[in-house]
């Protein structure tokens, strides 16, 4: 699905074939959404795990779901939701809510996408001085059997550490989740211009200098995408930050709902 | 656009039956209302002691208007009583590819909250639980059309200049206009800045407008509206679910067809000096009774005016120069009418102005063809009519209304694609 794989190889050789569904959570088109309905029966046989669940995804009411932008996932395990923040390079992070009709408990272990070299899996926790602060969750997340996991701003999140082009809002992301027993599941996730979820970086290895998560720092995590693309977004030092420029003026005035727009056009 | 519903509780019928309701929904959704006032009469009634049903304490949040459809909602359903119009310019380096993601966007965003559910990535998810009979209605300027790289219908261009006009540029025109309006003030704020938070990495904000009009259960459902001049003001509407409607309002061929236009103007009424006209000024200036909205010649709100009918001494009952004469929809027998959907507006003054209000009127009319409907309408009010002694237009806006859209396309694509 995803030409590369960045994942730990033990995900890829335990398992036999991944049932690898195509979710139609982005923009189904009917078309596609049909397709859907068709692939899932197949899922199902090929995944071998399941246990007569019967996850709502058959094959009739698919294409119905997938068209109502309803989920159709890898046999009964879906991605609810699913968005990216904008960002212009760097960073940025996925969220969602994992839920599991699978019917048994899965361990998401790895993902992966063709907008970012390598995804991470993050959890975020108090760093003990009022603050919050990101780390990769090591051995991944427990999905129990008919239960959800939220990736959340603020919360556990799939971190895009190096973006291989700027995603703008609106845009669609492939996003490719793997779990432990080899369950896998592609979905189409929307990119929206959003000011929060910029919590503070700071991985194991680092001396502490950390990087906001959503800032695209190429500083700490080797960007490789030096600073081309920043023409008309002010100043060098702040690299990337558009996200930050949305919402540093947010909140300037109480008056209409929308003069963070105009406030924005003068920003440029 | 984008839509995985986590939660299951809206049931979606598929798209075939959302297509088929469309076209056929409106007949119900009038009768519906019409079974809700209905409901609401014989519960009321003072011998209520039978009624068994304790009353809902929140009857009207969470009321929803469907989204997708063959028409946008937000014309021929009822007037929701708050309403906020936001206008806005595509930055000038959003191509047609922007412009459709930010279309998907704002499709996603009304379809989820117009059914009560959060928008993706809301920040205040608690904020959209009560839809409240929400709406969100897109609208096209001239600027959109030409950075879609589609051709505009001939009439979208602003309005020819009228004598009685002291426009202002912060209140006219704009690319892109979003209707925003519920029962509630509170759910259109929350939409309105979902919206708009979502469009502005493409678009500025060029205006924004608000306006009320009776809150839900105040009066009976289809009451026409009264202005702040007290005046019954829509009183000639064609009536919403009839054919008269959809022949005055829906455009029948094109890329636009199942949609219409859309004539905003703001206008600014001198309340102070109307607090100067007395009752017989006031009347002779609409050509109504102010209290029944019933035309001078007689009969009650909905009777015909007789313009023939003439004073005791000679002078016409309904005067050359009132506004009901000038206004009528019919003259000489032309097809010149038109939905009026105006929403009243009154803010605080300018401290040390010395006004005790600014107040007026978000005229809203849509109709198939503004030139044709509109204009002269218009045309003759400019030349002639009591009222502008106390009414300015101050803004002024055409926007083309595309169809409504199916579960799953967005608003405008059957005119952009």
């Amino acid at each position: 699905m995803s030409q590369h794989s960045p994942l730990p190889s033990a995900a890829l050789t335990s398992l036999a074939p991944a049932a690898s569904v195509r979710a139609l959570v982005g923009r189904p088109t009917r078309r596609a959404a049909l397709a859907a309905a068709l692939l899932l029966p197949l899922a199902a046989c090929t995944s071998g795990a399941s246990d007569g669940s019967a996850p709502d995804g058959t094959a009739s009411d698919a294409g119905g779901a997938a068209s109502d932008g309803g989920v159709a996932g890898a046999d009964g395990l879906a991605l609810v939701d699913p968005w990216v923040k904008a960002a212009e390079d760097g960073m940025t992070a996925a969220f969602g809510t994992l839920v599991n009709d699978t019917g048994r408990d899965l361990q998401l272990v790895a993902a992966s996408t063709p907008a970012s070299t390598e995804i991470e899996l993050h959890e975020t926790a108090s760093d003990g001085s009022g603050g919050m602060s990101m780390q990769e969750k090591e051995g991944g997340f427990p999905i129990p059997a008919g239960g959800e996991l939220v990736l959340e701003p603020g919360g556990n999140h799939l971190m895009l550490m190096d973006l291989t082009a700027p995603l703008q809002p609106g845009d669609e992301v492939e996003l490719t989740l793997r779990c432990e027993d080899g369950t896998e599941l592609v979905v189409d996730a929307t990119v929206k211009d959003f000011a929060g979820a910029q919590e503070h970086y700071e991985p194991e290895d680092s001396s502490g200098s950390g990087a906001s998560d959503a800032e695209g720092h190429g500083g700490d995590h080797g960007s490789g995408q030096g600073d081309d693309g920043h023409e008309g977004h002010g100043g060098d030092e702040q690299d990337g930050h558009d996200a930050d420029e949305h919402s540093s003026d947010e909140h300037g005035d109480g008056d209409a709902h929308g003069n963070d727009a105009a406030e924005q056009d003068g920003a440029e | 656009m984008t839509a995985p519903e986590g939660d299951p509780a809206p049931v979606v019928p598929g798209r075939r039956r959302l297509l088929r309701a469309g076209a056929l929904g409106l007949g119900a959704l009038g009768v519906g209302a019409a079974g809700a006032g209905l409901d609401r009469s014989l519960r009321d009634p003072a011998g209520s002691g039978a009624e068994a049903t304790e009353p809902d304490p929140s009857p009207h949040g969470g009321a929803v208007v469907p989204f997708h459809g063959a028409h946008q909602a937000g014309v021929e359903t009822p007037a929701p009583a708050s309403a906020t119009f936001l206008a806005l310019d595509l930055r000038e380096e959003v191509d047609r590819d922007g412009l459709l993601r930010m279309l998907r966007l704002l499709t996603d965003d009304a379809a989820r909250l117009t059914r009560g559910a959060p928008a993706l990535a809301d920040t205040e998810p608690e904020l959209a639980t009560e839809p409240a009979s929400l709406t969100v209605t897109a609208g096209f300027g001239p600027g959109l059309m030409a950075r879609a790289g589609r051709q505009a219908p001939g009439w979208l261009a602003p309005l020819p200049a009228f004598g009685i006009d002291e426009l202002e540029e912060q209140w006219s025109d704009g690319d892109l206009l979003l209707q925003v309006a519920a029962d509630d003030p509170l759910t259109v704020s929350h939409a309105a800045r979902m919206l708009l938070k979502d469009a502005r990495a493409f678009a500025t904000l060029r205006w924004g407008q608000t306006g009320f009009r009776r809150s839900p259960g105040v009066v009976r459902p289809g009451s026409t509206l009264r202005n702040l001049f007290g005046q019954l003001d829509g009183t000639a509407n064609p009536a919403p679910g009839s054919e008269h409607f959809a022949k005055v309002v829906w455009i029948d061929e094109g890329p636009f067809a199942g949609g219409t236009s859309m004539v905003m103007r703001r206008i600014r009424m001198d309340l102070d000096g109307w607090d100067e006209a007395d009752r017989g000024a006031r009347e002779a200036a609409t050509g109504t009774r102010l209290d029944s909205g019933a035309p001078l010649s007689g009969g009650d709100e909905t009777t015909l005016a007789d313009f023939e009918q003439v004073s005791a001494n000679g002078f016409p009952v309904i005067g050359e120069f009132s506004h009901m004469r000038r206004a009528r929809g019919v003259d000489d027998g032309e097809h010149q009418e038109i939905y009026r959907r105006p929403y009243n507006y009154e803010h605080a003054p300018a401290p040390g102005s010395g006004l005790l209000s600014e107040a007026g009127q978000v005229f809203v009319s849509f109709q198939a063809d503004p030139l044709a409907q509109f204009l002269p309408i218009q045309r003759r009010l400019d030349e002639l009519d009591l009222l502008n002694q106390w009414t300015t237009p101050i803004g002024s806006a055409v926007f083309a209304i595309p169809p409504g859209c199916a579960e799953g396309d967005f608003l405008g694509q059957a005119v952009l694609e």
